[in-house]
């Protein structure tokens, strides 16, 4: 149920994204995910992508610094409400989430939350014991 | 980290032996050689025998080792000035090679070789060579650059001296470099040692442990390097790394070297008289008081050097080493007078920020400092390569790690810099000598 985010660093200049993803792109590699967090200097481009392992390889041979985590991805309702009530069910368990983003899947009116746990396997068993399942891997990348 | 290799290096190679030459024996071989040096320079060259002839000086004036303090220095723009032959005291016929180093503008500085100098000099890096226990058998890469610059032909004529095999593979091509230390079973190499900080980097990316490898000795020269530098390279490594002086005006590499004790370099002085003056006054300071180190090369043929101001600034360590030499050391240079930035009236030297970046543990990145000057104020930023160690997928953690990389280096320097974290690779790598400072100030 933990899912392989790669993460990049990026100076905040221009086309210092679009190199990483043009060599994704052309060894036919899918970005499913993507979240930049910057700061005025520099950004942490995060990714999921149909293949973690080649994507890593790839970026690390061309000379970027890649650091590969484990996410947990979960699918909400895409309403009001639909965030709030998965944070209810971490509320006071002091499961704590180191940061989080979110995508649409305009089409079938849902949304998919991506978060990263302090620790993970807890924060899965208590999702699974409030009837939450986490999507596995293949689920999210649609394979 | 020791040697395999005892300490008497006598027993390694009879080349070593002069290193433990009695000091009476060694003072008195220093005073001849030094009358001599000095005959010949005032014989041969106009510029020398003008300026002993203005202090009303002759070559008989030298009774002692002590008046060589009476001569006058020899500067780089002596060199300079000089170019390309005023200083050879050998006619074109008995010079057998001439090297040029790269003066920082213009014209570059040209330094001569009569077949004797070119034995004393393969003479003196086996010694250096033996000192860091190599010996017939080893498998010796040479890194150093080939050609005019005098580091890669002065490593390879003295390790082929000492019976080793020689590997010339001079700089650059970092994956050929590593691939034939792998197959020819390399057991030393010689190099830079920022080049040798590539080669790890190189080597890790290329997925090989050099740990794993055969290679044992690292001899890393022709630039100032830490102790934590050190430290880095023997535990990304597994070898013991030594620290090899000179400088081409003098001889080229060779001038001076670790032994196993790694407690200072000694001269061979028998072939290069060390002295440290006050690099503002010139005058003569005792041992173990820190200034400009002045060497004289008392049996050089084709281009004496008298007392030559070599900027760099160390100290004569006092007292005997341990590994029973007789030859006085030095201690590691880690600076140079002419490296000396002046930042808004501050002085800071370069290693001082190479110092401050080891402090954050787990990191030896590549770095580079950027001086620019804006509303007539001079502003400082080192620009700090993230390496996969430093790096983190949270914000917070880069930011933690920017504010611990700032303070180390506003307490180290005493002034406010710019940290700048860069992508990996976006720094250029030395093939020779590391390029740490762009300034772009404008006067």
């Amino acid at each position: 149920m933990k899912i392989q985010q790669i993460s990049l660093f990026a100076e905040n200049k221009p086309g210092h994204i679009a190199a990483p993803a043009r060599l994704l792109a052309s060894h036919q590699i899918d970005i499913r995910a993507l979240y930049l967090a910057d700061t005025q200097q520099y950004g942490i481009l995060r990714m999921i992508v149909s293949d973690w392992r080649k994507a890593s390889t790839l970026l690390e041979a061309e000379g970027f610094v890649v650091k590969v985590t484990e996410v947990i991805a979960v699918e909400v309702p895409d309403h009001p409400g639909g965030l709030a009530d998965l944070l209810a069910a971490l509320d006071g368990t002091g499961i704590n989430i180191e940061y989080m983003y979110a995508f649409p899947e305009v089409r079938e009116d849902k949304a998919i939350l991506i978060f990263r746990f302090a620790d993970p396997d807890a924060a899965i068993a208590r999702l699974l014991s409030t009837g939450i399942n986490p999507l596995a891997s293949a689920e999210l990348l649609k394979e | 980290m020791n040697s395999l290799i005892a300490p008497n290096a006598i027993e390694c190679h009879p080349a070593s032996r002069p290193d433990f030459m009695p000091l009476e024996e060694l003072r008195a071989l220093q005073l001849k050689r030094l009358q001599a040096v000095v005959s010949r320079a005032f014989q041969h060259v106009e510029l020398f025998r003008s300026r002993l002839n203005e202090r009303g000086l002759s070559p008989r004036d030298i009774g002692c080792i002590e008046d060589i303090a009476q001569l006058p220095f020899t500067l780089k723009s002596d060199l300079r000035d000089t170019y390309p032959f005023g200083l050879f005291a050998s006619s074109m016929k008995d010079v057998v090679r001439l090297h040029a180093s790269s003066g920082t503008t213009g014209k570059p500085i040209v330094v001569a070789y009569t077949q004797e100098d070119i034995d004393v000099w393969t003479s003196v890096v086996g010694r250096c060579l033996a000192g860091c226990g190599l010996h017939r058998g080893d498998i010796v890469q040479n890194a150093y650059g080939y050609g005019l610059f005098t580091g890669g032909l002065g490593a390879h004529y003295g390790a082929e001296a000492l019976g080793a095999t020689v590997i010339p593979t001079s700089g650059g091509n970092a994956d050929r470099q590593i691939m034939l230390m792998k197959d020819f079973g390399v057991t030393a190499i010689c190099c830079t040692p920022t080049y040798f900080l590539h080669l790890i980097d190189r080597a890790a990316e290329m997925g090989v442990d050099l740990k794993e490898l055969p290679l044992r000795v690292g001899v890393f020269g022709a630039e100032p390097w830490t102790e934590s530098m050190r430290r880095h390279i023997e535990e990304q490594s597994s070898i013991e790394a030594f620290d090899i002086y000179g400088l081409s005006e003098i001889i080229g590499p060779g001038v001076g070297c670790e032994c196993p004790s790694h407690d200072g370099l000694h001269i061979f002085e028998d072939h290069f008289y060390p002295e440290i003056v006050d690099p503002e006054t010139g005058e003569p300071l005792p041992d173990g008081s820190e200034g400009e180190l002045v060497l004289t090369t008392l049996s050089k043929e084709a281009m004496p050097m008298i007392r030559y101001r070599t900027r760099d600034i160390t100290m004569i360590l006092p007292g005997t080493c341990a590994c029973g030499r007789t030859l006085r050391r030095i201690q590691r240079i880690g600076r140079r007078s002419d490296d000396m930035l002046i930042i808004r009236g501050v002085n800071v030297f370069p290693s001082q920020v190479e110092t401050a970046l080891l402090q954050i543990e787990g990191t030896l990145p590549h770095y580079q400092i950027i001086l620019t000057r804006e509303h007539g104020l001079d502003q400082m930023e080192v620009q700090v390569e993230v390496t996969p160690l430093m790096f983190n997928d949270k914000i917070g953690a880069m930011q933690g790690l920017h504010e611990k990389l700032q303070a180390a280096l506003d307490h180290v320097l005493g002034i406010r810099v710019q940290v700048a974290l860069v992508e990996a690779r976006t720094i250029e790598r030395s093939q020779g000598k590391a390029k740490r400072v762009i300034d772009r100030r404008t006067s």
